[in-house]
């Protein structure tokens, strides 16, 4: 015999449920309770960086859109820090800037928006630098377990290249799975992602 | 990264990575008898991922996020009365693996109503909207890890899964934690409840004892006599490591 280990077991996970945003929206669920709410605004005015719009639908295994997803974002900001006490680089982060986001898609057309700042790069492991990326974080009825994902940007093709997270994806066709698509309109820059649940473009995923 | 560092280099002890994820407890994506995860599930394999910078930290939350009355149920959304229903505290601690309490970290909870209806408008169950009761709530932990919120117990709610299924009386919890690898939404569910054996969003779950720790025991030390019963909540995120070996001890 040998001693127990004696670690606690992590709560399991459950389903966030199609009312997901009365806790987590309730202003999309169709109420007004808290003074503030959570949104889909990353930054603040005084963030430093290129303002951008992202843009997306994710879609289950038949191809139909999900309507009642959940998203949230996390992000460096434009000098690449993120607003955490653990990020020890020696640079600024802005006080509006707490480079998270709760995102709802619309009920009607399952379209999602972000709007935020364009993160700059973040220090890797050993040493590297990874190229700009925003993680995502997926939740939904019919979703057990929320689902980790990345968004990186198209207009980044030589940092994506190096990028050490990217390089892990054995089959090179997944990579172009994370990968926005820079576009202008109406004077905005639009990032298009759209994540794919299940199937034969299915979206990478990660267990991290 | 948190470095704790003695007067001798001998002894450096970084905060490192998150303990891998038990995929033998968690519910896996694709369970069949819980009908939307069938279209809703990935077919591919996760890739697994060495923590950085970007999985080590996350969001931060601190009181001017909330409202002074957002733990409260019972009273957050009361509008010429209290909501009707049976009364109840659910309170608990957010620890990790190792057993530390996770502090100031965000906690969210929805739920339905005594009826077991949701103030969604997607929601057309033919139970009524109860006018003082919205159905949220959150709290940050304290020092120690531990939180509180006042609510109604939620009656069980009919859903189209197979033709007659009932979801058990069930609070929906969002927990933080101080980095987005914890991330964790679940279900806290009542003891007692003969409907929790036979739910197919609780059978997601394959380990028993995962299940049973999801079950809420009635705490009568933490009711309120002549007011409430309390039910308690313990929370568990996943532990962390020290990286000891990723430097060199003197004399190696």
């Amino acid at each position: 015999m040998v001693q127990p280990l004696n670690y606690f077991k992590e709560t399991a996970s459950q389903t966030a449920g199609p009312y997901v945003h009365i806790g987590l929206a309730p202003d999309y669920a169709g109420f007004d309770i808290f003074e503030t709410n959570f949104s889909n605004v990353v930054a603040g005015p005084d963030t430093k960086g290129e303002r951008i719009k992202i843009e997306g639908r994710v879609f289950d295994g038949t191809g139909a859109p999900v309507r009642d997803v959940l998203i949230e974002s996390w992000q460096a900001n434009s000098d690449g820090k993120y607003s955490h006490p653990e990020d020890t680089q020696q640079k600024p982060v802005e006080k509006d800037f707490r480079g998270w986001g709760r995102i709802c898609s619309d009920f009607e057309t399952g379209v999602f928006t972000i709007e935020t700042i364009k993160p700059g790069p973040v220090p890797g492991r050993n040493g590297k630098t990874q190229a700009p990326h925003i993680s995502l974080w997926i939740v939904a009825r019919g979703i057990n377990i929320g689902l980790q994902t990345r968004l990186y940007f198209s207009d980044e093709t030589a940092a994506n290249g190096e990028d050490q997270v990217l390089n892990l994806i054995e089959q090179e066709d997944r990579r172009k799975t994370l990968i926005a698509q820079r576009s202008e309109r109406d004077g905005e820059t639009v990032y298009s992602f759209d994540i794919y649940l299940q199937g034969d473009n299915e979206t990478v995923f990660f267990d991290v | 990264m948190t470095i704790e560092r003695s007067n001798s280099e001998r002894t450096v002890r970084m905060a490192g990575e998150y303990f891998q994820r038990d995929r033998n407890l968690q519910p896996p994506a694709y369970t069949p008898t819980y009908k939307t995860s069938v279209t809703r599930s990935p077919q591919k394999a996760l890739l697994s991922l060495e923590q950085s910078l970007s999985e080590l930290t996350g969001p931060v939350f601190n009181h001017n996020d909330l409202g002074p009355l957002d733990h409260d149920m019972i009273l957050n959304y009361a509008k010429d009365g209290e909501p009707i229903g049976q009364r109840i505290i659910v309170h608990g601690r957010v620890i990790d693996e190792s057993g530390h309490g996770v502090p100031n970290t965000l906690v969210e909870a929805w739920q339905a109503n005594a009826g077991g209806r949701y103030r969604h408008k997607k929601d057309t169950y033919l139970a009524p909207i109860d006018p003082n009761f919205g159905g949220c709530g959150r709290c940050l932990t304290d020092d120690e890890g531990y939180y509180f919120f006042r609510t109604i117990k939620p009656g069980p709610y009919p859903w189209r899964n197979y033709v007659n299924s009932w979801r058990p009386a069930h609070i929906h919890l969002s927990v933080f934690g101080p980095s987005f690898t914890q991330r964790l939404i679940t279900q806290m569910y009542f003891e007692g409840d003969p409907l929790i054996d036979i739910c197919p969003i609780v059978k997601t779950i394959p380990d028993e004892d995962a299940i049973k720790r999801l079950v809420a025991p009635l705490d009568l030390n933490a009711s309120i006599p002549l007011d409430c019963r309390a039910y308690k909540f313990d929370i568990v995120l996943r532990g962390r490591r020290s990286t000891l070996f990723e430097n060199r001890l003197e004399g190696n």
